[in-house]
């Protein structure tokens, strides 16, 4: 008989976890830890769907994680590129020296 | 159009003033490239035809039973409600008059510039601008409503503004230019206002249904049509030269000397007279605009002759001549003899046309020398010019049975049966003044000793020489006119029947001013009289520059307070430069240009600028480039909207 974890629990970690990705974007300096911050806060979202999925009995949400996913696949691809050519460009990947708006 | 007028092809009409116009298109876009030859031809043909087709016009309207009048409509140009302008072109005898002088004098002048200007540059631009003001001339004499003679009014206005400005690479051209523009649109302004206070209590532009409005009713008198009336002076005196609007006119002399001749003598200034006497039934019903006309016409008559006596430059004397004369004419006017000014005005455009051209004569010999202090003795070297400028000296001056004799004294003499002895008498003595200045012209220039140097002459190499035959060919035409022009005026105490009078009936005789009847002895008196002042001022001008030459100088020194100011033309350009101009500028520079412009106008601008550049500069500390900032500035708006989600649901409903 084991009981079931409630909800409340999720949401709590997720709400953690994406605050600490908050909190990460806002005080590291380093581009690909910022990357790595927006990651997390993505999980976090993941989290919170795949919970309400399974306490609703909808499907959809657990759908809609796969596309998150896929999203953040994509975005992370573009975003190593983009880092790639910042890196190549200012040798550093300190944001506050990357304020120009162009490469 | 009644029976008989329908054998006539009246859309000929339309040809006479869109042939100038073609060849003002052609000459002024591609007359470039032609060769001089090409460009003469294409703006002869262009004033042949329609001087033709006026000619055509004459021997259909002269046999009598002919119609009095032939008129042509297009569709409707303007059509609002009820008022309605047309592009309607009507020929009655007065029209005809016009005509007759505008394609004759305005093609002898074509034909003569051929010759004069041969070796000027910009060629094709003269002739396209003579030919776009024969075109706008046409058009005014023509057209049946106030509306399209405005338009012809106007352009000529143009034409003239850049042929006197034809030289636009010395100042004084350009500036005589505006000047001539500007002080005319001081008269068209008078003449719009006219024109809306026409529409405003007859609804109508068209002459017919103005004039017939004012025939119906016999009891209108003075009120609004003597408003109609002096703001139709107004514009009058614009384009005809009289005070005292006439400034321009002097300085419009720093045109080439066909453009004096043919617009600054003998159409385009005597446009003002045709409106007037278009006008006579509205006129006739204003005794007191009349009185004005009257009077302003006897008051420049005099003033320009007193100038004119004291120039040295050969073609300003003729320009206030001209100002002097139209003066006349607007007199004849003022006392309701408008068949004597049309008659006058006539005769001054042949004899007028033939001084100018004569001058421009004389200073093609000189090699543009146009100072009579540096002229004399040319009779023996351009026989030709001397002596048909001879005959236009003669008739302007009224030596008898000479043209300007018959207009002038015809002038005089209604002036006289009218009542105005005081006008008749400044008539009198300005007929003696212009015999004054124009002998002294022509002793100055003719006779005594050669004062100019061969060398003038810097296109050929044989020195003072007669001008080609295409130049005085225009001038024996103009002097055989000069002389015989008269003849169709001469009033019944020479035994002549005063054709021209009887000729213009059908236009005049609706006028209420009925001419008192004079009697021929006294017809005949005032004609000796005025012979005799005329012989004065022979006289006069044969001592002081023929026989004692020098004696001018010391009667000149001898009131030289007087001299001066005369000389100095009145110090009138001074006056209005004062007391018109500079505080204008002031007010221009200061108001309307530092306050409204600098102030208001660019002020909104400037504010609008800054505006945008103060919101901008404190936007764009949001655009730092910082992405750390960003993203802080994004999880702050995440939370306000949290925040406002939770606690906040009033808000939102």
């Amino acid at each position: 008989m084991h009981t079931e974890v409630p909800i409340a629990a999720y949401l709590i970690l997720a709400a953690i976890l994406f605050s600490i990705g908050v909190g990460a974007f806002l005080i590291k300096r380093n581009l690909i830890s910022i990357f790595m911050s927006i990651e997390l806060m993505l999980n976090a979202v993941n989290l919170t769907f795949v919970a309400f999925a399974h306490q609703w009995h909808q499907i959809s949400g657990q759908i809609f994680v796969f596309f998150v996913m896929v999203v953040a696949a994509a975005e992370a691809a573009v975003g190593l590129a983009i880092i790639i050519a910042i890196f190549r460009t200012r040798q550093t990947l300190n944001v506050d020296q990357v304020d120009l708006m162009k490469l | 159009m009644s029976p008989e007028t329908s054998m006539i092809n009246t859309s000929n009409l339309w040809l006479i003033p869109l042939l100038p116009f073609a060849g003002f298109l052609i000459n002024g876009t591609i007359g470039r490239k032609f060769p001089r030859s090409l460009v003469s031809a294409v703006a002869l043909i262009a004033t042949a035809i329609p001087a033709a087709i006026v000619a055509w016009l004459w021997s259909v309207m002269l046999p009598a039973g002919a119609p009095a009048s032939i008129s042509v409509v297009s569709s409707p140009w303007i059509a609002i409600t009820d008022f309605q302008v047309n592009f309607a072109f009507t020929v009655d005898h007065l029209t005809l008059i016009m005509l007759g002088v505008v394609t004759g004098v305005g093609f002898l002048i074509h034909l003569y510039s051929v010759g004069y200007m041969a070796h000027e540059e910009g060629y094709w631009r003269f002739f396209a601008y003579l030919n776009l003001f024969m075109f706008f001339m046409s058009v005014l004499v023509l057209s049946s409503s106030f509306l399209l003679l405005f338009v012809g009014w106007e352009g000529v206005g143009l034409a003239s503004y850049l042929l006197i400005g034809f030289y636009f690479k010395k100042d004084s051209a350009a500036n005589a230019g505006k000047k001539a523009f500007i002080v005319n649109r001081i008269g068209d302004f008078g003449f719009l206002l006219a024109m809306f206070l026409l529409i405003r209590n007859f609804g109508s532009l068209d002459f017919t249904h103005v004039f017939d409005a004012i025939s119906v009713n016999p009891d209108w008198h003075g009120g609004i049509l003597t408003a109609i009336a002096l703001l139709l002076v107004v514009g009058a005196a614009g384009k005809s030269a009289q005070i005292p609007l006439y400034v321009w006119l002097p300085d419009a002399m720093e045109g080439p000397t066909p453009v004096s001749a043919l617009i600054h003598a003998a159409t385009m200034v005597t446009a003002g007279i045709y409106m007037v006497a278009r006008c006579h039934t509205l006129f006739d019903r204003s005794p007191y605009a009349l009185g004005v006309v009257a009077i302003i016409g006897a008051a420049t008559a005099i003033f320009a002759a007193s100038m004119g006596m004291v120039q040295n430059d050969i073609k300003r004397v003729l320009a206030y001549s001209t100002v002097s004369q139209l003066g006349y004419m607007f007199l004849a006017c003022g006392v309701g003899a408008y068949a004597a000014g049309i008659f006058h005005l006539m005769t001054h455009a042949f004899f007028k046309a033939l001084l100018f051209l004569a001058a421009g004569s004389v200073i093609h010999a000189l090699g543009g020398e146009q100072d009579m202090r540096n002229m004399g003795g040319l009779r023996k070297r351009i026989p030709i010019t001397f002596w048909t400028m001879t005959a236009a000296v003669f008739a302007i001056c009224g030596v008898p049975f000479f043209s300007g004799f018959f207009s002038k004294d015809e002038i005089l003499y209604q002036t006289f049966i009218a009542g105005d002895k005081v006008l008749w008498l400044i008539g009198l003595i300005t007929a003696g003044m212009t015999a004054f200045y124009m002998f002294r012209l022509w002793f100055k220039t003719f006779f005594g000793e050669e004062r100019f140097t061969e060398d003038h002459s810097h296109h050929d190499a044989h020195g003072v020489h007669e001008s080609p035959a295409i130049m005085l060919f225009p001038l024996v035409i103009l002097a055989i006119l000069s002389i015989i022009g008269g003849y169709v005026g001469v009033p019944a105490v020479f035994g002549g029947h005063n054709e021209i009078e009887h000729f213009l009936d059908p236009v005049f005789s609706s006028g209420a001013v009925a001419a008192t009847a004079g009697s021929h002895g006294l017809e005949f008196g005032l004609a000796t009289l005025s012979v005799l002042v005329v012989a004065i001022g022979f006289f006069a001008a044969f001592f002081l520059y023929y026989k004692k030459p020098g004696t001018a100088a010391s009667y000149a020194e001898r009131f030289p307070a007087l001299y001066r100011l005369v000389s100095n033309k009145f110090y009138v350009d001074e006056i209005y430069g004062t007391i018109i101009v500079t505080p204008l500028l002031m007010f221009t520079r200061l108001i309307l240009g530092g306050l409204i412009d600098g102030g208001i106008i660019n002020g909104s601008g400037w504010a609008a600028a800054a505006l945008a550049r103060g919101t901008g500069s404190v936007a764009n500390r949001a655009q730092s480039g910082n992405i750390r900032s960003y993203a802080g500035w994004l999880a702050l708006g995440a939370a306000a909207v949290l925040i406002v989600m939770i606690f906040g649901r009033g808000l939102l409903h």
